[in-house]
């Protein structure tokens, strides 16, 4: 049992680091790209919230949509690759993802656009969005993170 | 307290990761920046600023409008007047599709100070609409018979022609002549010997005289003039531009309205110079299909591509110009083609060259259509450096030959297939589009152009400059000159079509050269298919 603990924990790990590099790839990305603007993914919505995004793209909220993505990318890529907070990171992800699901949902009868495959209901937002879930609900960073360093800490203090 | 090298390892171990992962995404999003930028530092365009026209001040231009169809209704919701029937349209349709802005774009459009006085349509139905929408208590507007009675009233500053073509030279003339100010349609004129007259009226005239090429307004246009002069492109051999069109009203088969009889429509003065045939529906609405009111895709459609292009290159009336085609899309009586390709030849145009002198010279401006298919087949200026793709955005994608570009392709900061200059002018807004021909206009930049991402229609910004001038002085930016390049360029597609034979400019006197026994106004003119007709030459 305590072998197969061992393992899940190395696999959630992995995907924690990989979701956590996929996300602040994204984040600086953006972030160095002083051109780069949400206004394009947004303005194409579709589907039932459509009202929703075309809302944002005013001129007063573009900007702060586009800052809050990118802050919001960076705060998942840093908490999931460093292994600390990844509760809150993993929160703001599934929040994040799913705004970009119901963007762009994979409903039939929606032309797909800025989709790279073919898809229905399910995308790869929404399986990245559950795997987020997952590490909500394993943290890891007590395994391999700075989390290891805080229980470290709290061990010797304790004994 | 003490870590182990293994505390550190799972401790710290996201340190590099993050690292390197910051690291690569800093390194691709400044590297891919700096590369354009030093490309763009070579290129060194400059996009052009919207038009800024002095204020039309003063007394508000009283204007008349002659001819109230498809085109006159649009000119007169540029000049920021429209009817209840449309307003109700394109609620409805807004209401389908939230994407239509069209109605919100028209309300939001700056006010002119213009009044309109009068209206002169041999319809009754489009007259009374005119009136019924337009007139108020404090402007009572009047209805004209004749086109004459509205000029010499003393009552309109400055006219809207809005007729098929073979008035279009006409009513220009006549009202130059009365000094007052003209805004027609294009084709400026039906016929070549139109085409002087009306050349030295405009002259002659104290009022300000514009043709209706409103994308001279585009403002991409502007700045893919830059583009060409600052020798972007290197020497440009060859133009390519299309009309693609696959439906009814692209083909101008329009709705014959249900009102439409002799009582209601002034017959004899349509036809005015044209064949006296008899009352005919399918002529008075579908005038583009015959060649005696219209000028079919030579006058009606290849001028937009001239002019467009005449506005980025000045390149000015062709050397010669060859023509074929046929009818062979819409065989429904019409004797106007419906397939044509038109070459014309500018032998000694020029956009620069890269290479050794003398090496380059010459261009085809090649004019390809078809009525029968609606694939989108973009305007392209294929130069020795690079190509350019022309419309409301543009995009310059560099040659694997060029010499100019040699270095930076063989360090492979430029690659053939990546542009090295794009400008979309549309990047921040998102368009809809209601028909399949207003698609064919807007990516051509003929229908509106982008101010600060916003969307303008091009023909209030064309009107805008006509009324400013007439306030203000200077000069419009489609006038007399560019309305003489544009019809005798269409003339001489339609002519060489209609006689199966190259038709050649003589630069220095400013004449077609003559053909032996063929009068080219005839042969213009020519309802039938001339080629059978080989008696009619004489």
């Amino acid at each position: 049992m305590n072998q197969n603990q061992n393992k899940l924990k190395a696999s959630v790990t992995l995907l924690r680091i990989f979701i956590g590099w996929h996300f602040l790839f994204e984040g600086v990305v953006k972030m160095y790209n002083p051109e780069w603007t949400s206004f394009g993914y947004l303005a194409t919505a579709q589907g039932p919230f459509e009202w929703f995004f075309t809302m944002l793209i005013g001129d007063a909220t573009i900007g702060w949509v586009d800052t809050l993505n990118i802050i919001a990318l960076m705060v998942v890529g840093v908490t999931f690759t460093l292994g600390i907070f990844e509760n809150i990171g993993a929160i703001v992800g599934i929040g994040l993802l799913a705004l970009y699901f119901l963007a762009h949902p994979p409903f039939p009868g929606l032309t797909q656009m800025n989709a790279e495959g073919n898809y229905w209901l399910i995308n790869k937002n929404l399986i990245e969005l559950v795997a987020c879930v997952v590490i909500y609900q394993l943290p890891t960073g007590k395994y391999f993170g700075l989390d290891y360093l805080r229980k470290y800490k709290l061990k010797t203090q304790e004994q | 307290m003490k870590w182990t090298r293994r505390d550190l390892l799972l401790g710290l171990g996201g340190l590099p990761i993050l690292g390197a992962v910051w690291w690569a995404g800093a390194a691709t999003s400044v590297g891919s920046r700096n590369k354009r930028t030093e490309i763009l530092e070579q290129l060194n365009i400059k996009p052009s600023l919207p038009p800024a026209v002095p204020a039309i001040g003063g007394e508000p231009v009283r204007i008349g409008i002659i001819g109230f169809g498809i085109r006159g209704e649009q000119l007169t919701r540029a000049l920021g007047f429209a009817t209840d029937e449309w307003k109700e349209e394109m609620r409805l349709e807004a209401e389908e599709d939230p994407n239509n802005k069209r109605l919100e774009d028209f309300e939001k459009q700056e006010p002119l100070n213009v009044k309109l006085v009068g209206i002169c349509d041999v319809f009754d139905v489009r007259a009374e609409k005119f009136i019924n929408s337009f007139s108020t208590d404090d402007n009572k507007i009047k209805r004209y018979v004749t086109y004459k009675d509205m000029i010499q009233s003393g009552e309109v500053d400055a006219v809207v022609i809005a007729t098929p073509d073979h008035w279009h030279a006409p009513m220009s003339i006549e009202t130059l002549n009365n000094n007052v100010h003209v805004y027609v349609e294009k084709p400026m004129t039906h016929t070549v010997g139109e085409t002087y007259t009306l050349r030295e009226a405009a002259e002659k005239s104290d009022a300000v005289f514009a043709v209706g090429h409103q994308h001279r307004q585009t403002l991409s246009f502007g700045t893919a003039r830059d583009i060409v002069e600052k020798g972007t492109l290197g020497h440009v051999s060859l133009i390519q531009t299309n009309t693609n069109r696959n439906d009814d009203n692209g083909a101008w088969n329009y709705d014959i309205h249900e009102k439409a009889s002799p009582d209601t429509i002034d017959w004899e003065q349509f036809l005015g110079s044209a064949p006296k045939v008899p009352f005919n529906k399918n002529h008075f609405f579908r005038w583009r299909k015959w060649w005696a009111y219209g000028s079919g895709l030579s006058g009606d459609l290849l001028t937009h591509d001239y002019d467009r292009l005449n506005c980025v290159l000045n390149m000015g009336i062709p050397a010669s110009v060859s023509a074929s085609g046929g009818i062979y899309t819409h065989n429904d009586g019409r004797n106007v083609p419906d397939v044509i390709q038109v070459n014309m030849e500018f032998p000694d145009f020029s956009t620069g060259s890269s290479q050794t002198k003398g090496k380059e010279k010459g261009m085809t401006f090649c004019y390809s259509a078809t009525l029968g298919n609606g694939f989108n087949r973009p305007t392209i200026l294929m130069g020795h450096d690079a190509t350019m793709e022309l419309g409301n955005r543009l995009t310059v994608w560099p040659d694997g030959a060029s010499t100019r570009y040699a270095d930076m392709l063989e360090m492979e900061k430029m690659r053939p297939d990546v542009p090295i200059y794009q400008y979309d002018p549309a990047a921040n807004a998102t368009d809809a589009v209601s028909s399949a021909t207003s698609q064919y206009f807007a990516d051509k930049g003929l229908m509106w152009t982008y101010i600060d991402g916003v969307r303008v229609d091009s023909t209030f910004l064309h009107m805008r400059e006509w009324l400013s001038v007439i306030k203000n002085g200077g000069n419009v930016s489609c006038g007399i000159k560019e309305g003489f390049d544009e019809a005798i360029s269409a003339h001489m597609a339609g002519l060489s079509w209609k006689l199966g034979r190259k038709i050649e400019w003589n630069a220095a006197s400013q004449t077609l050269k003559p053909i032996e026994g063929i009068d080219f106004d005839q042969v213009l003119l020519g309802n039938e298919n001339w080629n059978m007709q080989p008696e009619m030459v004489g």
